[in-house]
């Protein structure tokens, strides 16, 4: 079975349509959305229901920060910017939107796999794993053999050997990368509409579970029509300028 | 935990068991058969132990992942391999053929046939290298000249770095792993990313086959392997009188502690390891002794002395991009002089790009092979040898440094194949040629450039002088 992993669409309509072409190009078994559907981008109502069509024929979508904050007040704080952009979607999503997001569940796991848009540990006040210590404190919240997660725009993979040894790995697009049973794997996958690596290309992975092989994939799409509408919608401009350099 | 013995006749996955060919502190390594895989089979197996050293798992684990990944006649086919959690195991072609390790009682050997010997490792390295993969552990006992085609096949990945994968060994073991006697010293300060850490081991191992000398001995420290950055080797020719300067001056720069001053590809150390007479002598070539303690002393503790550093290490991912080999095949016959021309503007501009370039001039000296005396003109010169000044005479221009560009004047009865067989035997990445403006001529004699570019395994650029430079095209 090969499953599509693709978190952080952030309401990017052209960078969601170039990933699913390319999914299908591919061939994939299914579909996995890690979170955060909206915010920042100005699509949120067609990238929502994109999402919710794909759930209704076996799809697996997980909920994100900003698909949280979209529908009403959070826990945790977002930035001025971020803020900005959450109440604009709020105003523009219909109640069964808001219905879908709302009920979208923290984490599911499957066949040794986690799926979560944050984190393992502490997934409802979702910190950011960029670095080693977080990486194990996820791998440590779970058994599964690999977490699969975004919420941080920039592709990772971190490993934990039976030594106790973790280690990073920064993914080169379109290597499968062998998910060896003997080492438990925690793979973030970078993000669809706001990449953040320094490369403007959307992002999203690719499972095999059969050979237990991991390939991240980048996908060009119409950077500049996405950043049209942005702009159009009136939200921050450092929303649309990023997208262009991809940070 | 699941154990190294497995019995003779034991049934695997569908492999029978035959016999233990090899044991060793990491693996066992057994024969097997297979219904389904007609060619002969080898199944590794890792000592996993508990106690054991933790480096068996992790270099079992470092193979697991780059052999099913490689391909080609230098390395052995993967055929299969077990999960850690029943029984791990690789299975892979057995190569027919001895390592070069039986081949050490016999030691010192020929230059030439050391020569031979460094050229196809350096082949195998090439093709190692372009599929991303720096062995790490080149030594006698991981290479095997195959019985049946004679080229050189590496084997045991278990130490190596893949430009593209997760680098098991480098984040559990900041210790460096290696071979003592061929470690190159960025291997010994834990870089593990550059192509060019191979040549050194291979350097090495040259020096070892022509001298029956280890050129650093067998250090068990840290500090004694860290020694080789500042501590030059006793010259092969202060050994063995009878080493011809070109093979010291390619073993010596194959042991130059900065990886920068060694060949920068194995394609480019193959290249002079089969073209002695185009190999450029420096003083290392003519050394009969080791530096002067005063000038050793000072390499180790001069502060602007050379140290491994892993920012200035490179990539194998980009290897051979960094230092193609190009080749340019100049009719010197026809007078074409702005084609000559243009094809001379093209070479420069692609070659003067890349720093490491390496430009191989060709020219095809057609005739009848057997008869010697027609290498004399009709006013009694030496054709191969004009045309060789001819060659030099128009790469003059070009200014490059005498280590980057060679000559080459190919007998041959047919242009086209003769310079297909140089370009495919020496590992060029791009051939430069002319094509021949004169409709006539093409017709009756074909064209060789469309052959070139039909057939040749590389980029090809076919050189037009433009219309405006006048001509009868």
């Amino acid at each position: 079975m090969r499953i599509a992993l693709l978190a952080d669409i952030h309401a990017n309509l052209e960078a969601l349509q170039a990933c699913l072409a390319d999914v299908r190009a591919r061939g994939a078994d299914r579909l996995v959305f890690l979170g955060d559907v909206v915010g920042y981008g100005a699509d949120p109502v067609a990238c929502v229901e994109i999402v919710a069509e794909a759930c209704s024929t076996g799809a697996l979508a997980i909920k994100g920060n900003h698909d949280e904050a979209a529908v009403g007040p959070t826990r945790f704080r977002l930035n001025e910017t971020a803020e900005k952009a959450l109440r604009w979607t709020e105003a523009i999503l219909g109640d069964t939107h808001k219905a879908f997001l709302s009920g979208l569940p923290m984490m599911v796991g499957e066949e040794g796999r986690l799926y979560v848009h944050a984190s393992a540990a502490h997934a409802e006040s979702y910190p950011y794993v960029t670095g080693l210590d977080e990486a194990v404190e996820s791998l440590q919240a779970t058994k599964a053999h690999v977490t699969i997660c975004g919420h941080v725009h920039m592709p990772a993979l971190y490993n934990l050997a039976v030594t106790g040894k973790i280690m990073q790995h920064i993914p080169i697009a379109g290597t499968d990368i062998p998910l060896l049973s003997q080492r438990r794997w925690l793979a973030v996958m970078g993000a669809v509409g706001q990449p953040r690596d320094g490369n403007p290309a959307a992002a999203y992975g690719l499972f095999d579970a059969e050979k237990s092989a991991l390939t991240y994939v980048r996908v060009p799409y119409d950077v500049e029509k996405a950043q049209d509408k942005i702009r159009k919608a009136g939200l921050p401009d450092s929303l649309w300028k990023r997208l262009g350099v991809g940070r | 935990m699941a154990t190294p013995y497995l019995e003779k006749g034991t049934l695997l996955d569908g492999f029978t068991i035959g016999d233990r060919v090899h044991k060793g502190g990491m693996a066992y390594l057994y024969a097997v058969t297979h219904p389904a895989h007609d060619l002969a089979m080898l199944m590794k197996v890792p000592v996993l132990n508990e106690g054991e050293d933790p480096a068996a798992i992790v270099s079992f684990e470092m193979e697991q992942m780059i052999l099913p990944r490689l391909s080609g006649p230098h390395v052995p086919r993967f055929i299969a391999a077990g999960d850690f959690a029943v029984q791990p195991y690789l299975v892979y072609e057995r190569i027919p053929g001895e390592t070069l390790y039986k081949s050490l009682p016999e030691l010192p050997l020929p230059a030439e046939q050391v020569a031979a010997i460094g050229a196809k490792v350096a082949t195998a390295l090439h093709d190692l290298h372009r599929q991303h993969v720096v062995h790490l552990d080149v030594k006698p006992s991981n290479i095997i000249l195959r019985s049946d085609t004679g080229v050189a096949t590496l084997i045991d990945f278990g130490l190596s770095h893949h430009g593209q994968l997760p680098d098991l060994m480098f984040e559990e073991f900041r210790l460096p792993y290696g071979t003592a006697p061929y470690m190159a010293p960025e291997q010994v300060y834990g870089i593990r990313t550059d192509p060019r850490s191979d040549l050194f081991a291979l350097g090495a191992l040259m020096y070892f086959f022509v001298t029956g000398v280890r050129p650093f001995g067998d250090p068990q420290s840290l500090k004694g392997l860290q020694r080789r950055v500042w501590w030059d080797p006793i010259p092969p020719r202060q050994l063995k009188a009878d080493v011809p300067p070109w093979l010291q001056e390619i073993i010596l720069r194959c042991l130059s502690p900065n990886p920068e001053g060694r060949h920068p590809t194995a394609a480019q150390l193959a290249f002079e390891l089969t073209h002695p007479e185009q190999v450029t002598l420096t003083p290392r070539a003519h050394k009969i002794a080791r530096d002067p303690w005063s000038v050793r002393i000072k390499r180790r503790f001069h502060p602007d002395s050379f140290r491994p550093s892993l920012q200035q290490a490179r990539r194998v991912t980009s290897a051979a991009d960094g230092a193609p080999i190009v080749a340019v095949a100049i009719d010197l016959t026809e007078s074409e002089p702005d084609l000559i021309e243009a094809l001379r503007t093209t070479v420069k501009r692609v070659i003067l790009t890349v720093p490491n370039a390496r430009l191989a001039c060709l020219n095809v000296l057609k005739g009848n092979l057997i008869a010697i005396d027609q290498t004399l003109d009709k006013e009694g010169h030496n054709v191969h040898v004009q045309r060789l000044v001819q060659l030099k005479d128009w790469a003059r221009a070009l200014e490059l440094p005498p280590d980057r560009v060679s000559y080459h004047v190919l007998e041959a009865m047919d242009a086209g194949s003769a310079i297909l067989d140089y370009v495919s035997a020496n590992a060029v990445d791009h051939i430069v040629l002319g094509a021949r403006t004169s409709a006539v001529l093409r017709n009756i004699l074909g064209s060789v450039s469309m052959e070139i570019v039909q057939k040749a395994p590389c980029t090809v650029t076919v050189v037009r002088k433009s219309r405006g430079q006048g001509g009868s095209a």
